[in-house]
């Protein structure tokens, strides 16, 4: 029974004859979509970034042999001794190995797994480092870096060098970029690590690196898996850390509980690890979500205000339609479709202005210690926050242009025409 | 002969401020091809009783029948496609949609109605327009026409949709005395040639007197559903707005 013709040729002379009115309701709407859209996407870019930097440098899944005291003294092994109240003092740990034992089949298993996003190898070793008569502690970090490279990002990391060299050279080391400050080295450089053993062996240079974290700066460097091994004089089995990223992060906690109980050995999962990391992202969302509901709000109100002041405005009109045979229902449908048109057209400027808002924030110069290969402010260009945008200016038309056309509809077009 | 509009008993209260009771058994009938008019002083009720007549206003008691049908107590909708399809109506202003053309003004309600192509339509609407002769005016804007125009206009949308009665209220009490005449003629043309039922309320006694019957009101009731168009000492009062 609806005539949607007539109706549509209606809504389209009002809006274009009261073309300011148009245009500043569709303003409104554009304004509120265009501020969610860079708002949300700039911030869910910062907080990507800021996660980034956590999760990044933590795997999910860090397995190692960790030093400590057995949990069973012999003396509870001993029969004579069951019943009895037995006090060791001074319990010291059992020397054991620190590689994790069957390391490779280990590996083997884990990259079979479908949940196993990767999982990478890695040998730590105490050095120093010896530059002309400095000698300063630290890490060395055997990895196989373009694994690495390919499961956190290592490369985001490296402001001078690539993972390529390193790769590519038998003693390259990727240093540290406080120590290379401190021995004021540079590319190409050579330098000495010697062991705890005292074995002292050269390196070349090949990158640099910066995690932003000053304490890890100052101490640790990654180099090839072969060569820490060499270094330390052991076998291609000697792997002392095993990382594992998951396709899902939530599902840590429980592979690790698993892993640790099935290898007999040491698995910390990302919560463990960094506890306050959940609780910052949590946060952090909960304000974006705030912030982006409250812009949404006021632009519904103010599409509501416009379409309010309009039907006042068109009365008589109202009156005369109903007078003519157009039903009340006609006439909300009339002016229903007047303000799904205005954020209809509102909403796609508003996802044209975020867009080009978050263009311009990507392309805004931003540099930070922490993420040495971030130039520009980081964007998130995820297409749902323009679905979420454009979905929310229809929705919040509709509701703030149903309550005033229900008022229209129930004009009753008697008074209008006698009171006039 | 046909009857097009019945009244039975018809009983109006308003509520407010206080209970008054505005019409009061109201009984009459508008035979088809019939011109009639409804005179009275203001407050005696007649734009009350055109309103209800006109089936916008629903609050009443009593019953009123269209062609015979009995339309009271029908549902909003179906009042209002009733109204598109078998009522014409003139009001004491114009009521155009400004910001429409003089045709699509007139266009409006066929187009609502939906019983014939959009070509026809327009034919028609410019049938009805030369008819009145303000075909010219057919493209410009309904705000930039004359009074007299307008009131033309207005009568060419009552009849787009070749209703069975036209009702108007004063429709020549905003008008000066040579658009009044330009009116009543039309309005005469239409029955003589269409066969078109009229029923008019009015303050104009010259115009009253040249229709077919007078039915005459005093304090909601009809004291005359027939008076002679003789009485020239009917009390003009205020124009009711």
């Amino acid at each position: 029974m609806t005539n949607w013709i007539v109706i549509l040729g209606i809504a389209k002379t009002h809006l274009v004859t009261k073309m300011k009115s148009t245009i500043t309701a569709s303003l409104g709407v554009t304004f509120g979509i265009g501020a969610y859209i860079t708002l949300v996407s700039f911030m869910t870019g910062l907080n990507k970034m800021l996660d980034d930097l956590i999760v990044n440098q933590t795997p999910h899944i860090h397995l190692y042999n960790e030093i400590a005291p057995s949990e069973k003294q012999p003396v509870a092994l001993y029969a004579d001794f069951k019943d009895a109240f037995n006090i060791v003092h001074s319990i010291k740990p059992k020397h054991s190995q620190k590689k994790i034992h069957n390391a490779l089949p280990i590996l083997n298993h884990l990259k079979r797994n479908p949940e196993v996003r990767g999982a990478t190898p890695q040998v730590r070793a105490q050095v120093f480092y010896l530059s002309g008569s400095i000698e300063l502690g630290g890490n060395l970090i055997g990895v196989d870096i373009m694994e690495e490279n390919r499961l956190s990002n290592i490369q985001d990391y490296i402001f001078e060098g690539s993972p390529q060299a390193l790769q590519n050279s038998d003693n390259g080391i990727l240093l540290g970029a406080g120590l290379a400050k401190k021995m004021s080295l540079s590319v190409g450089d050579r330098l000495q690590v010697s062991t705890v053993k005292g074995t002292v062996f050269p390196l070349k240079i090949v990158g640099f690196y910066q995690s932003g974290i000053a304490d890890i700066d100052d101490t640790q460097s990654y180099v090839n898996l072969k060569t820490v091994q060499n270094i330390l004089g052991e076998a291609a089995n000697y792997i002392t850390d095993i990382n594992i990223k998951l396709h899902q992060l939530k599902n840590a906690p429980l592979m690790a509980q698993k892993l640790s109980r099935q290898f007999n050995i040491k698995a910390i999962d990302i919560n463990e690890a960094n506890a306050q990391f959940e609780t910052g992202t949590t946060i952090r969302n909960l304000i974006t979500y705030a912030v982006s509901i409250t812009l949404l709000i006021v632009a519904g109100f103010g599409i509501y205000n416009i379409l309010n002041m309009l039907i006042y405005e068109k009365m008589n009109d109202i009156a005369i339609l109903k007078a003519t045979g157009f039903s009340g229902i006609d006439v909300q449908l009339i002016f229903m479709s007047q303000a799904i048109i205005i954020g209809f057209v509102g909403g796609i400027l508003g996802l044209l202005i975020g867009y080009s808002l978050s263009v311009m924030i990507d392309n805004v110069a931003f540099e930070t210690e922490a993420l040495p290969t971030i130039t520009t402010y980081p964007v998130n260009f995820n297409p749902w926050f323009y679905v979420i945008g454009i979905t929310f200016a229809l929705l919040s038309t509709f509701i703030a242009g149903y309550l005033p056309s229900n008022k229209a509809k129930r004009i009753d077009p008697v008074r209008i025409i006698r009171g006039s | 002969m046909k009857k097009v509009l019945e009244a039975k008993h018809i009983n109006k209260y308003f509520r407010k401020p206080v209970l008054f009771h505005v019409l009061k058994h109201i009984t009459f009938e508008v035979q088809q091809g019939e011109f009639a008019s409804i005179m009275g002083k203001s407050g005696s009720g007649k734009s009350t009783l055109l309103y209800i007549l006109s089936t916008m206003d629903t609050d009443y008691e009593g019953s009123l029948y269209l062609n015979q049908e009995l339309i009271t107590g029908k549902s909003g909708p179906e009042l209002s496609q009733l109204r598109n399809g078998h009522i014409g109506f003139v009001f004491q202003f114009h009521y155009l949609l400004s910001e429409f053309s003089v045709l699509e003004n007139v266009m409006l309600p066929a187009k609502k109605l939906a019983r014939k192509s959009r070509s026809e339509i327009e034919h028609d609407a410019i049938q009805k327009l030369k008819m009145l002769n303000i075909e010219h005016l057919a493209r410009k804007r309904a705000h930039r026409i004359s009074g007299g125009e307008k009131q033309r206009v207005a009568i060419a949308r009552a009849l787009i949709n070749d209703p069975d009665i036209l009702m108007g209220d004063e429709p020549t009490g905003n008008l000066d005395s040579f658009n009044a005449e330009n009116v009543f003629q039309i309005f005469k043309q239409l029955k003589e040639e269409q066969g078109l039922s009229l029923l008019v309320v009015t303050h104009d006694i010259d115009f009253a007197k040249r229709t077919d019957r007078i039915i005459q009101m005093e304090d909601g009731c009809i004291v005359n559903t027939n008076a002679k168009p003789i009485l020239g000492s009917i009390n003009e009062g205020k124009p009711q707005l």
